[in-house]
């Protein structure tokens, strides 16, 4: 009993832990460090933005810590396999919504006896009730990255992956779908890593944001946001503390226009 | 205010449904009366265009043996089907054509799959199966004659030197035009090898596939079609191509016509009847069929 104990309290001391990670690629002219010694700890049930401009290598951390790529120097270790949510909604077009979900299902090994229903259950968590068999070009952009959603959740991983999920939606849209990752967040208890270069998303959904400098990607600054959820994206302490980090990302991204 | 308060999250559940349903858009089927007036009417005026042209033509040609009038070629039919011998010619062809395509589709399946998936593969035999395509498959009649002698194995090794290389080739570029969105979303969903191929891979190169056994096809007809007529032989059975070198023997260009017109007539059933609907059903799964 007291060893199971022990094991589990050790599972659960990080969803993701990144120690002194860099990479760099073969470019024009030699390598190219991409990212620079970059250490985040993510906590069980944390939700965690990662907030840079171009060229700081959110998509490439986001790529390392997914297990798609290898660190040159350091070590990531995650709490199992973790899910990935894309910009794109990444569904399969030959499958319908329904389908998509039952295939992640099915890669983790859930028997066919239960997917249905368990598939059933996603759905109705991100309000798609009734879309099982919609084709995926019969949703909407917004119907479409719940779905996305939804898949993700299926792999049941305690760290989910997100690659501006939303920024290819319209403003009305991506509010929502703000308040249901949060709701949806607060339900599950899943952790979050969330890439963005949206500064007032970061600061509307998250419990810390990390800003990256760029080229080299850096771990510039880090806020702890204190401010209650449910949040709204104009309630006011949301702005004022995104004004104070647009201004350091501002510095940041100045400094590449001194030369 | 009070009375239609509501919490956010219920909030932003109602503004979500009725985004969903100002953006989604119903679709339904179009009427019959449509269909028929662009898809039908058009082909049914084309024919009878030809035909009255052929019509005309006749009397000024005015020499049968070079042009037969169409209610001759419409009474060779006639005389074949009471023979019997019609429906035995179109079948002989079409059951050589089938079974011939189908080898090509288990051969060239596989084969496709390697040379889209292993590089070394790709490099040693990919640029020769493109040339494959453009090389006549009737020039292969000769040597598989001396081969193989003259019986239906001449018929399926010149289908199959036809139609394996489009069905492979068609696979190819179909694997090739995979979005690599797909291929790492299934990776981290976890379909890796096999799995990767036979959940992702494969599906998503369905349209290149398809488009692949389509042209397969029309390799597999054009290709028998000419091994029937150069190969003749009287164990080898009856076929359309059989048929116009029976006309073409016995200075009967009415046979010679209507053995053309059959092998295009069944050539174009064949693609209508099977791979043209296949496509459209595998085009409009995934909402790439525009609707005119």
């Amino acid at each position: 009993m007291a060893t199971t104990l022990a094991k589990a309290e050790e599972s659960v001391e990080y969803a993701a832990r990144l120690e002194h990670v860099s990479k760099s690629f073969a470019g024009p002219g030699g390598q190219q460090l991409v990212l620079d010694d970059i250490s985040i700890d993510v906590a069980p049930g944390e939700f965690v933005t990662l907030l840079g401009a171009s060229g700081c290598g959110k998509s490439t951390l986001l790529n390392l810590v997914a297990g798609l790529d290898k660190p040159t120097v350091g070590s990531i270790a995650t709490d199992g396999r973790p899910s990935l949510m894309f910009q794109e909604h990444a569904l399969f077009p030959w499958l319908t919504a329904g389908k998509n979900i039952e295939l992640a299902l099915k890669l983790r090994g859930v028997p066919k006896n239960e997917r249905r229903d368990r598939t059933e259950e996603l759905l109705e968590l991100v309000r798609l009730k009734g879309a099982y068999g919609k084709r995926v070009h019969e949703l909407s952009g917004g119907m479409r990255q719940r779905a996305a959603l939804a898949r993700a959740l299926a792999q049941e991983s305690n760290l989910l992956l997100m690659d501006e999920p939303f920024s290819a939606l319209d403003a009305i849209t991506r509010d929502v779908l703000h308040d249901e990752l949060t709701r949806i967040w607060t339900e599950t208890g899943v952790s979050v890593l969330f890439v963005t270069h949206n500064v007032r998303e970061a600061v509307r959904l998250a419990q810390r944001v990390i800003l990256l400098s760029s080229r080299p990607g850096r771990i510039a600054r880090e806020w702890t946001v204190d401010i209650p959820q449910p949040r709204r994206i104009e309630d006011a302490p949301v702005a004022e503390l995104s004004l104070e980090i647009t201004d350091v990302l501002r510095g940041e991204i100045r400094r590449h226009g001194q030369h | 205010m009070a009375s239609t308060e509501t919490t956010p999250a219920q909030d932003s559940g109602s503004v979500e449904a009725g985004l969903d349903a100002l953006e989604t858009t119903a679709t339904g089927r179009t009427p019959f009366s449509q269909t028929f007036k662009n898809k039908i009417l058009p082909p049914i005026t084309a024919v009878a265009v030809v035909l009255v042209a052929w019509a005309l033509l006749y009397p000024v040609v005015d020499n049968p043996s070079k042009l037969p009038s169409p209610s001759d070629v419409w009474g060779e039919v006639e005389d074949q089907w009471l023979k019997g011998t019609l429906l035995e010619y179109i079948w002989g062809s079409v059951s050589r054509g089938l079974l011939g395509f189908l080898l090509a589709l288990a051969i060239g399946t596989p084969l496709g799959l390697v040379v889209a998936r292993v590089k070394f593969v790709r490099a040693a035999i990919g640029p020769i199966l493109s040339g494959l395509q453009s090389l006549p498959s009737v020039a292969w009649v000769a040597p598989a004659v001396i081969w193989l002698g003259l019986n239906n194995s001449v018929m399926f090794t010149v289908i199959l030197l036809g139609a394996v290389p489009s069905i492979a080739n068609g696979l190819v570029s179909g694997v090739d035009q995979v979005p690599p969105l797909f291929l790492r979303a299934g990776r981290t969903l976890g379909a890796t090898g096999l799995r990767g191929t036979w959940h992702i891979v494969m599906p998503a190169a369905l349209p290149g596939y398809v488009a692949g056994l389509k042209q397969g096809w029309a390799f597999s007809w054009r290709s028998l079609m000419a091994a029937e007529i150069i190969a003749q032989s009287p164990d080898m059975g009856m076929g359309l191509g059989q048929l116009l070198e029976v006309g073409r023997t016995n200075s009967s260009m009415a046979t010679v016509f209507l053995a053309i017109l059959l092998i295009l007539f069944v050539g174009i059933a064949i693609d209508l009847l099977i791979f043209s609907p296949l496509e459209r059903w595998v085009l409009r799964s995934r909402g790439l069929l525009v609707k005119s």
